[in-house]
């Protein structure tokens, strides 16, 4: 009896809800950890990062606008959607490691516990880093985080589906919207793990996608107007370049340091606002 | 209302009942008790009825908790402490959480049908008010688990150990997703006593949390009467005792307490204030004065059961208010047009017509709605006193019935200080236009919660909880965990 032949699947870019080819018709080779090939991924273009852009500004008023506990609930039905692929994801982060499956499984578990995490925050940001203020005066004063707007991540390169759902999660659950690169050596977890948001209820341009050459996206990426956060987790030899490219528009960005506690990219994309209320009759 | 009102071209405007299907809430004849995960056989028990309201027959057959029930709760809720929950990492906690949340949500529907046949509340109410908001407290609360350590009590607060809890009727359901998802969120295990007149939300509850798998005794729901609570503040294997009620019954539940220094908190009466400004648009005034009265039959601890108007335009809601109470649709709980059910149970309804004719022999001006009532089961209809004194009984006491006080005021500070004239301080509300003016009367009202231009606002990242004789502590938000945390 002959094996049964694996239906092969072709990985495109995630842009506004949809799984699209790089305008550009550009793809590249994904390897196994011996060399071996397992998929073309897209190799995005500076055109594609800009409809990225664009779209991830089109959901951002809206997504920050619908209540904290509906951006929770859709973070947490995310997770859900990852727990029932837990095996595939495992598969391709095995395949891309080439390590054993208990350990891929453990890097899966990881990533949809901080889903989890996450979906956690929306509805206690404000509560933790927002309150009142006792001004010496008659008015009521009171701070009330923000989202900075659109935020461009680049996915941390060792392919952690872990460390990916940090750089994504984080600025969702505080009302900003993504555009995230993933890792050009294994971006095929994170690109399933970003399919899901389909059926999620993640509105179209929340979440934004791109796989590629990070050499050619970066500074269309550091430098464009309209991104607001920059998440420099993964830029690695191009990271200073990214940050001094950033201060053109005064671009926030995170930079990872060792100890850092687990909010600390959380509280990068997110702004104070302060209102003063006079009182008095 | 006049009946030409409701003649068109179509023919009668009347709507047609719709009723929603008592089959659905799948009741048993009887239930037991349930403890380290189990459900207990009701025949091993003393079984008392539980009615509905609505007709004034038997629902079901429940346990009644005696000392001994009590007893192994606590201690299965002592052990799951001990050898499960304490230690396990906050994330798993939360997964557990959020499961109770999603399954709550997905048997919605018949969780709302059981409350409101058990309770006599509207369908309206328990579907899109008491279900939604028991899933979201959970879902709350779940995100804290693992969060602990931001909440402002210190790096890694520790729970304080098994929590007896003892809730209400007015809100079945809802009162015990307050009282078990911070507790379980901070680490606690409980043990939970449900009302006398409203057992079966909790033990469809019970249900579900075999679904998730919770592990056994982690919650143990004991039903029975007043002495099964009193059984269970008095034992000494708890830690914490959280309580739902009646002042009275606070009273006696904070003096076991002082016996034993362990852990209280207290959510008890109200006679809350409902000031409105004359600059404040009337068409939703009255709306929120309905609300504020009428929801839950009066059945609401933070009620707006005194209405204090500004006497420029006292007549004026006056009228508008009447008008708008003959407009409300009272009967049949299950159907979806109802606004106002049953009362909970004959002894309120006792104990409302007794307050109610103290009005009326005190001198106040009573109006009732001009609504049919049911001719079994325990009603009362929807009432406005005016010309209410602030010496009259029902404007002191709490009557937790479908029954507003109506007082006038001339100023601001007027209307501060009839608000304040009270022992109590749950809730207050404020009608007016004037942003400044509503927060400087906020400032100075004794009151847990104030409502701005709304009213009977609930939700589970927001503190809730009283000043005074209406008890200490606060459920929901971030305060809501320190009453189950050792900080």
């Amino acid at each position: 009896m002959s094996e049964r032949l694996d239906v092969m699947k072709t990985y495109k870019l995630l842009i506004k809800g949809q799984f699209l080819r790089s305008e550009s018709g550009r793809t590249y080779e994904v390897s196994d950890a011996v060399g071996g090939f397992l998929a073309n991924a897209a190799r995005a273009s500076r055109k594609d990062v800009r409809e990225a852009v664009v779209a991830a500004r089109g959901a951002q008023a809206s997504w920050w606008e619908s209540s904290a506990y509906l951006k929770g609930q859709i973070l947490y039905r995310w997770a859900e959607m990852a727990e029932s692929r837990r095996r595939d994801l495992a598969d391709l982060v095995q395949r891309a490691w080439g390590i054993g499956e208990d350990e891929a499984l453990e890097d899966v578990n990881a990533a949809i516990d901080r889903l989890v995490w996450y979906a956690g925050w929306t509805d206690k940001i404000a509560q933790v880093y927002g309150g009142a203020n006792p001004v010496a005066g008659p008015y009521f004063n009171f701070s009330v985080p923000r989202p900075c707007g659109v935020v461009a991540a680049i996915a941390p390169s060792n392919g952690s589906l872990q460390g990916w759902v940090d750089v994504v999660a984080a600025p969702l659950c505080a009302g900003n919207t993504v555009v995230a690169v993933a890792s050009h050596e294994h971006p095929l977890a994170a690109f399933a793990l970003a399919e899901l948001t389909a059926t999620a209820d993640v509105p179209p341009g929340v979440l934004n996608l791109l796989t590629g050459d990070l050499a050619e996206l970066a500074e269309t990426l550091a430098r464009h107007e309209d991104v607001d956060g920059l998440d420099l987790t993964g830029a690695g030899e191009f990271a200073t370049a990214m940050a001094e490219w950033s201060a053109d528009s005064i671009t926030r960005t995170y930079r990872p340091h060792p100890g850092d506690d687990p909010t600390r990219r959380l509280r990068s994309f997110i702004e104070t606002t302060t209102v003063w209320h006079t009182m008095g009759y | 209302m006049s009946d030409s009102f409701l003649v068109s071209p179509l023919g009668s405007l009347e709507y047609a009942p719709a009723p929603e299907s008592a089959a659905l809430a799948r009741l048993s004849d009887s239930y037991g008790l349930f403890i380290d995960g189990r459900f207990s056989d009701p025949e091993s028990h003393e079984l008392v009825e539980t009615l509905n309201p609505a007709t004034g027959e038997p629902l079901a057959r429940y346990a009644r908790g005696s000392t001994s029930d009590v007893d192994a709760a606590v201690r299965s809720a002592r052990h799951a402490y001990e050898s499960v929950w304490r230690d396990l990492p906050g994330s798993e906690r939360a997964k557990y959480l959020f499961r109770i949340a999603r399954l709550i949500q997905e048997r919605a529907r018949e969780l709302a049908v059981v409350e409101t046949l058990d309770n006599g509340k509207p369908i309206r109410e328990t579907r899109d008010v008491d279900v939604p908001l028991a899933a979201a407290h959970f879902f709350y609360y779940a995100g804290w688990a693992d969060k602990l350590g931001y909440a402002g009590y210190g790096a890694a607060p520790r729970p304080l150990g098994v929590a007896g809890q003892i809730i209400p009727w007015n809100f079945p359901l809802l009162m015990a997703a307050w009282k078990l998802a911070p507790a379980l969120a901070a680490g606690n295990t409980c043990v939970l006593k449900p009302a006398e007149t409203t057992p079966l939300s909790a033990l469809v509850l019970a249900e579900i949390l075999q679904q998730a798998d919770l592990p056994p005794g982690v919650v143990n729901i004991v039903t029975g009467d007043g002495t099964t609570g009193a059984a269970l503040v008095a034992h000494p294997g708890i830690d914490k005792v959280a309580f739902t009620g009646s002042t009275e019954v606070g009273r006696r539940i904070q003096r076991t307490a002082a016996q034993t220094g362990r852990h209280l908190t207290l959510e008890l009466g109200g006679k809350g204030a409902n000031i409105v400004f004359e600059d404040a648009p009337l068409d939703e005034v009255i709306e929120g004065i309905i609300d504020g009265i009428f929801f839950n039959q009066g059945h609401v601890c933070c009620a707006g059961s005194r209405l204090l108007v500004e006497e420029s335009v006292a007549d004026e809601v006056l009228r508008r208010l009447r008008r708008r109470m003959d407009q409300l649709r009272v009967g049949d709980p299950l159907d979806k047009n109802t606004d106002v059910g049953a009362v909970n149970s004959a002894t309120q309804l006792d104990k409302i017509t007794e307050l109610v004719e103290a009005g009326e022999r005190e001198g106040a001006l009573r109006y009732s709605a001009s609504c049919a009532l049911p001719d079994r089961g325990y009603w009362f209809a929807p009432t406005v006193f005016s010309n209410v004194s602030q010496t009259h009984r029902i404007a002191r006491e709490e009557i937790f019935g479908p029954v507003l006080s109506m007082l006038t005021f001339r100023t601001p500070d007027e209307a501060v200080a009839k608000a304040n004239n009270t022992p109590y301080g749950l809730a207050c509300g404020v009608w007016s236009e004037k942003g400044s003016r509503t927060l400087w009367v906020a400032e100075r009202l004794k009151a847990g919660v104030i409502w701005a231009n709304t009213y009977n606002q609930f939700d589970p990242t927001s503190p809730f909880g009283g000043v005074r004789e209406s008890g200490f502590g606060r459920e929901g938000g971030r305060q809501g965990l320190e009453a189950y945390l050792d900080v």
